[in-house]
């Protein structure tokens, strides 16, 4: 029998490994991008799971905007990167310091 | 153990390993292709929640229309990988140990608290409907101005993300289409009025 518990520590798994993915990839811009989704996929995997097993319906739904705003996100993100690709012709994190922040 | 739960555990693994190969691989374009695989085998473990409309929808939205504008973009770009990735390994001990850490926190917390949960039989089964009947209900009932919102903030980002990528060059001979719509009648074809005919030029009489 699948329990909730299955589907937390597979939300958690997902989320640590996003985590660290930040972490070891912080110069490719793309990979962030990446880890950033993967981060998103953690998330919808513990409301889906919380609606399975509370039977609310509101996680799904709340679900179904995620996946929304998250599309919008990454198809802006990816319009920002070719523009920065066209300017800079890199993506390297460290390099991109215009703002001297 | 049963069937669903030997599935599970498959795709769980499929769906972790896929994810530590999407930070952990070289090339850009195999770690967008380990994504559409870690999304894929987390649609099938939502299968296994019974939430068959948002696993459809995380196929169709994600590996249909995401990954494949990530993979258009990575190989669109020409990107060097190699000053990328230095600094890979010395950051590993510092992002494993995060990660670490952050796991057994939540695992623990998970250990203390789903515990209290009790099984109960599929919600939507429950009320007597489908998983798409049981969202859609809900989704136009109670939350039907979020939905416009959402289709607003999509709009939105269409019209955002054109005018980023859209690029004027010069030098290029290109139609107008605003002043190929504006175009009247009169300045297509202009009407000269002149004679319809003009005298041949008389050959010259020479005589015998």
């Amino acid at each position: 029998m699948i329990t909730l518990a299955h589907y937390l520590t597979l939300g958690a798994v997902l989320f640590c490994i996003a985590v660290a993915g930040i972490f070891i990839n912080r110069k490719n811009v793309i990979t962030l991008l990446m880890s950033i989704e993967l981060m998103l996929l953690a998330v919808n995997t513990n409301f889906i799971a919380f609606s399975r097993f509370l039977g609310d319906v509101s996680g799904q739904v709340f679900v179904f905007f995620i996946l929304t705003v998250a599309a919008a996100e990454s198809a802006i993100g990816l319009a920002i990167l070719v523009v920065l690709f066209r300017n800079r012709a890199t993506i390297n994190v460290t390099q991109i310091d215009d703002l001297k922040g | 153990m049963t069937f669903p739960l030997i599935s599970f555990y498959l795709f769980a693994a499929i769906t972790t390993f896929a994810a530590l190969a999407v930070v952990s691989v070289r090339s850009p374009v195999h770690a967008a292709l380990c994504l559409v695989l870690t999304f894929f085998s987390a649609a099938c473990t939502w299968l296994l929640a019974d939430a068959e409309f948002l696993a459809i929808a995380l196929v169709l939205v994600y590996v249909g229309a995401v990954m494949v504008l990530f993979l258009f973009v990575v190989m669109m770009l020409d990107v060097d990988i190699d000053p990328l990735r230095e600094g890979f390994i010395k950051a590993l001990p510092v992002g494993l140990a995060v990660a670490i850490v952050m796991l057994v926190e939540m695992l623990a917390l998970i250990g203390v608290r789903s515990l209290q949960v009790p099984q109960i039989a599929d919600p939507a089964l429950a009320a007597g409907m489908s998983n798409t009947q049981w969202l859609a209900l809900a989704l136009f009932n109670q939350f039907l101005l979020p939905f416009e919102v959402a289709a607003l903030i999509l709009t939105v980002a269409i019209v955002a993300a054109i005018p980023l990528t859209l690029r004027r060059r010069s030098g290029v001979r290109m139609q107008n289409p605003a002043q190929q719509v504006r175009v009247q009648a009169r300045e297509r074809i202009r009407v000269v009025k002149m004679a319809a005919e003009r005298p041949a030029p008389q050959p010259e009489t020479t005589t015998p």
